[in-house]
């Protein structure tokens, strides 16, 4: 058995502090899409509700914000902000910040239609029957609204953090230093002594991830059956 | 910017996009076929293989393509598996795509009633013709938005190809950024050839999506 772990490169990771530098590059990248995260949902709401306001013109802006976004790969948006922004504006930001901004305006767009589609899937006649009931406007979203579009809003929105944290992983592009840029310079320095040290070391990402994201998807699954 | 500039670029970038757009209708072509396998598992419940394409489907669902792709290109042949760039980008894509086609074809086969296939079967219909007659056409229309929505998500995950050296569209943007500094013009082309290839098919996609709508039985 043990042979096999060296045979695979697996031994590497053993050595020194190579595992621990791995998960210090897990946690550079998941920290950039749990502050894009911190920074989307508040934002989100708002343009979601913002999305079902009733001047036509803040939802036109908004629709075409959010297409814009969506249409480009997320990597076409990172190079935009980090080589396009930086030429045209002359300012000058590290490949962190490009990335939790970039994060940031993509999660916001994401967020915001999930929480218009919440919004307006709450039939029109909640908001008359409380109205009936002789509920303010405050009471009804507080105690009628809200809760229900909460519900349906969870299980998407924990779906949409595990997109993030795999998009992630496409900030090694803009030269961050992440996992995988870790990755390549653990094998970098035991290609020598350890021929297949690639395989186990990107093996060990993939595993890495794998970690990181499954357990997020679970819980969606399991708030997602709880409350439909 | 240079007009110049962008009309020494455009056949480069043509190239290129050439490229991206064969090596993504070659990948979802697989990724369907890949995605209408497993679907079918889970369908049928077909015993031990439908707990592998779980399993298949959660991995592929929670890891990013780029770490993917690394995995099957550099990892791979070290295992004494070889592939080439091309290869492993349509591998990558096809695994990847997949689970997200099998989930899509998934919950279209369960909105067809159950009633439909007892019906079929009791009109003397074999498992393969109900499938094919009943059963398929009104899961593909209810299939189809999420199907599309897949489409246009493979399509852009592409760009992370430029990662195992394809010279791809971004690939060709970075290159041409290092070499001749003319960020502005580099990054217009970019943006451009990405709308030529994704604006027509999100475009056809919400067409089809209003037509497909109305096939549904019953409502």
């Amino acid at each position: 058995m043990p042979d096999l772990v060296t045979e695979l490169g697996i031994d590497v990771l053993f050595k020194g502090t190579n595992f621990l530098r791995l998960l210090g590059g897990l946690w550079s990248a998941l920290s950039i899409s749990l502050i894009a995260v911190a920074i989307s949902i508040p934002l989100g709401i708002i343009m979601g509700v913002l999305m079902t306001s009733k001047s036509r013109i803040i939802k036109a802006i908004l629709r075409v914000y959010l297409e814009i976004i969506r249409i480009m790969p997320q990597l076409v948006l990172l190079f935009l902000m980090f080589f396009g922004t930086t030429r045209a504006f002359g300012w000058d930001i590290s490949g962190e910040t490009a990335s939790i901004i970039v994060f940031a305006l993509w999660g916001t767009a994401e967020m915001g239609d999930l929480v218009r589609g919440a919004l307006i899937s709450i039939p029109k006649h909640q908001y008359e029957s409380s109205e009936a009931l002789g509920m303010t406007s405050a009471q009804t979203y507080l105690y009628i609204i809200i809760p229900q579009t909460v519900r349906r809003l969870i299980p998407l929105s924990i779906n949409l953090i595990t997109r993030m944290i795999k998009t992630t992983s496409l900030v090694l592009m803009i030269g961050v230093v992440e996992v995988l840029k870790v990755a390549q310079q653990i094998i970098e320095a035991n290609r020598m002594t350890s021929p297949n040290v690639a395989f186990g070391i990107y093996l060990t990402v993939f595993v890495l991830y794998f970690l990181a994201c499954w357990p997020i998807s679970l819980l969606a699954k399991y708030l997602e059956k709880k409350w439909s | 910017m240079d007009g110049e500039v962008i009309m020494s670029y455009l056949p480069l970038y043509g190239e290129a996009a050439l490229l991206t757009v064969k090596l993504g209708v070659i990948g979802i072509v697989f990724a369907i076929i890949v995605g209408l396998f497993c679907s079918m598992i889970q369908y049928y419940k077909v015993p031990v293989v439908r707990r592998i394409v779980s399993v298949y489907i959660e991995i592929s669902r929670n890891t990013p393509l780029l770490v993917q792709l690394f995995f099957i290109f550099y990892g791979l042949p070290r295992l004494g598996i070889p592939t080439d760039a091309e290869t492993c980008g349509i591998a990558g894509l096809a695994f990847l795509g997949g689970s997200y086609m099998a989930e899509a074809f998934r919950s279209g086969l369960e909105s067809v009633d159950k009633i439909q296939t007892e019906s079929a079967y009791s009109l003397g219909m074999n498992r393969l013709q109900t499938m094919r007659y009943v059963i398929l056409p009104q899961a593909m229309s209810v299939s189809i938005p999420a199907f599309v929505a897949n489409v246009i998500f493979l399509l852009k995950e592409t760009s992370v190809f430029s990662a195992i050296s394809l010279m791809d569209l971004m690939f060709t943007a970075k290159d041409l950024m290092g070499m001749d500094h003319n960020t502005v013009e580099c990054l217009f082309l970019l943006v451009s050839f990405y709308l030529l290839i994704l604006l027509p098919i999100s475009i056809v996609g919400t067409v089809v999506e209003r037509r497909m709508r109305r096939a549904g039985f019953g409502n």
